[in-house]
């Protein structure tokens, strides 16, 4: 089908992003790349009054790489961290994970700031953020505020973004050296949304483990126990997960999507394990 | 109404766009480029790829108004092209084409994991075309001719 009737306007800055959204805020949604948006305005799911096109904001599409962290616009595109066009932090986690997100000509539209801010259940990133431990920047009419990925996206599609707030950035910190990662996602076809993801960071260095499940029936599901047993030296990971899943008994995980879920997040901490 | 000025197949165009017009509408309804064609209007077909800024985008998935000052490549607009020329020779030779509906997006797609040396085996180019759905199955002759017109190019660069 085609999209409804909308508004449509292309501010210069970010602060005229800000202040447009701040007045329109009931009918006005951001437009990045459009990627999940236009597919929902064509299937009539969405139907905003105004669309506010930060696609090209120069503010919302930089990259600064610090000692400790990578900060990544919002508005930089899947493609530009597949093709490492921008300063990776993750020993090539991000980019591997890009290049299974979707198809390419998707991936040279669609930004990273507006898979967090849809936060799509089976979507990639908001799953390997809270992995890698990144905090979302973002920009409302009273300034900025971060939150951490853990806890910024609370449910399927519901973030703590307030109504007049713009995702400005992520920040990401550095692995270390000898910082490991899995990444598994299984889907029927390549490029389609996970039936099951797991994300997997162990940083030693920075005592940092985490075990992460996307397509988990809501947010991003960390397997918490499993994560301290890998951090120790694994043993009887399988079981960890298991004891992991029982415990998100309200994700009412089906028995074929518990096997899914545990033979992906196995799969991921075998690579870290290798 | 939003103005918009942009290149399409090296031409400048200027027009005024609703802005609920999508990229595919624009250049098939306003400037009568039918070769990009429209099957599920939600980026799950790829039968509407042109390039925008060089790059595959799903045109169903673009607004026309947000496409001012960029450029935009549709099937129509690659005769002087080496890749392409080889891609078309090779589907032609290999029977890769039956309804032809997914044809000139498959051609795209096609030309650029070229480019972006994705082509080097049956795996990469199926894996690159998954997001292209031929609805007469023909992926076997189509992987081939793909497969064929990227050994053309070898490991020299081939030119955009």
């Amino acid at each position: 089908m085609k999209a409804p009737a909308v508004e449509y306007v292309r501010p210069r800055s970010l602060a005229d992003a800000v202040a447009l959204l701040a007045q329109h805020r009931n009918e006005a949604r951001m437009i990045a790349g459009g990627q999940s948006l236009l597919a929902m305005m064509n299937l009539r799911v969405a139907s905003p009054g105004l669309l506010i096109d930060i696609s090209r904001l120069p503010e919302l599409c930089s990259v600064f790489d610090d000692a400790d962290a990578v900060t990544i616009g919002a508005c930089v595109t899947h493609a530009a961290i597949e093709d490492g066009q921008i300063a990776d932090p993750s020993r090539g986690l991000m980019p591997r994970v890009a290049a299974t997100l979707a198809y390419r000509a998707i991936r040279n539209r669609g930004t990273i700031g507006g898979s967090l801010a849809l936060s799509d259940p089976a979507a990639e990133w908001p799953a390997v953020l809270t992995a890698l431990d990144a905090v979302v920047v973002v920009r409302g009419p009273s300034g900025r505020r971060s939150l951490r990925c853990a806890e910024f996206t609370t449910g399927i599609f519901e973030t703590k973004l307030a109504a007049d707030e713009i995702i400005e950035s992520v920040r990401i910190p550095k692995l270390s050296a000898g910082g490991r990662w899995g990444y598994r996602k299984l889907s029927r076809k390549s490029g389609e949304f996970a039936s099951a993801l797991a994300v997997v960071v162990v940083d030693r260095a920075r005592g940092h483990s985490r075990v992460v499940l996307g397509a988990a029936n809501g947010a991003p599901l960390v397997l918490d126990h499993t994560s301290q047993l890998l951090a120790n030296g694994a043993q009887d990971l399988r079981s960890a997960v298991a004891a992991d899943l029982a415990r998100a008994a309200e994700r009412h995980f089906d028995e074929f999507q518990h096997n899914l879920h545990t033979v992906a997040a196995m799969q991921a901490m075998q690579q870290v394990l290798q | 109404m939003t103005a918009i000025r942009l290149q399409i197949n090296g031409a400048a165009v200027a027009d005024d766009v609703p802005p609920r017009l999508s990229l595919a509408d624009f250049l098939r309804e306003r400037r009568n480029l039918t070769g990009t064609h429209l099957g599920c209007e939600h980026g799950v077909c790829g039968a509407c790829t042109v390039l925008v800024d060089g790059a595959p985008a799903r045109s169903c998935l673009m607004l026309a108004a947000a496409c001012d000052d960029r450029e935009i490549r549709t099937i129509e607009g690659f005769a002087d092209d080496a890749v392409m020329q080889a891609l078309r020779r090779n589907f032609h030779q290999h029977h890769a084409l039956q309804c032809g509906y997914c044809t000139p997006a498959m051609l795209i797609t096609a030309r650029d994991l070229i480019l972006r040396r994705r082509a080097g085996s049956e795996r990469e180019i199926r894996d690159g075309l998954a997001g292209n759905i031929c609805r007469c199955t023909g992926y076997t002759n189509i992987v081939t001719a793909i497969a064929e017109a990227a050994k053309e190019f070898g490991k020299e660069p081939a030119n955009a």
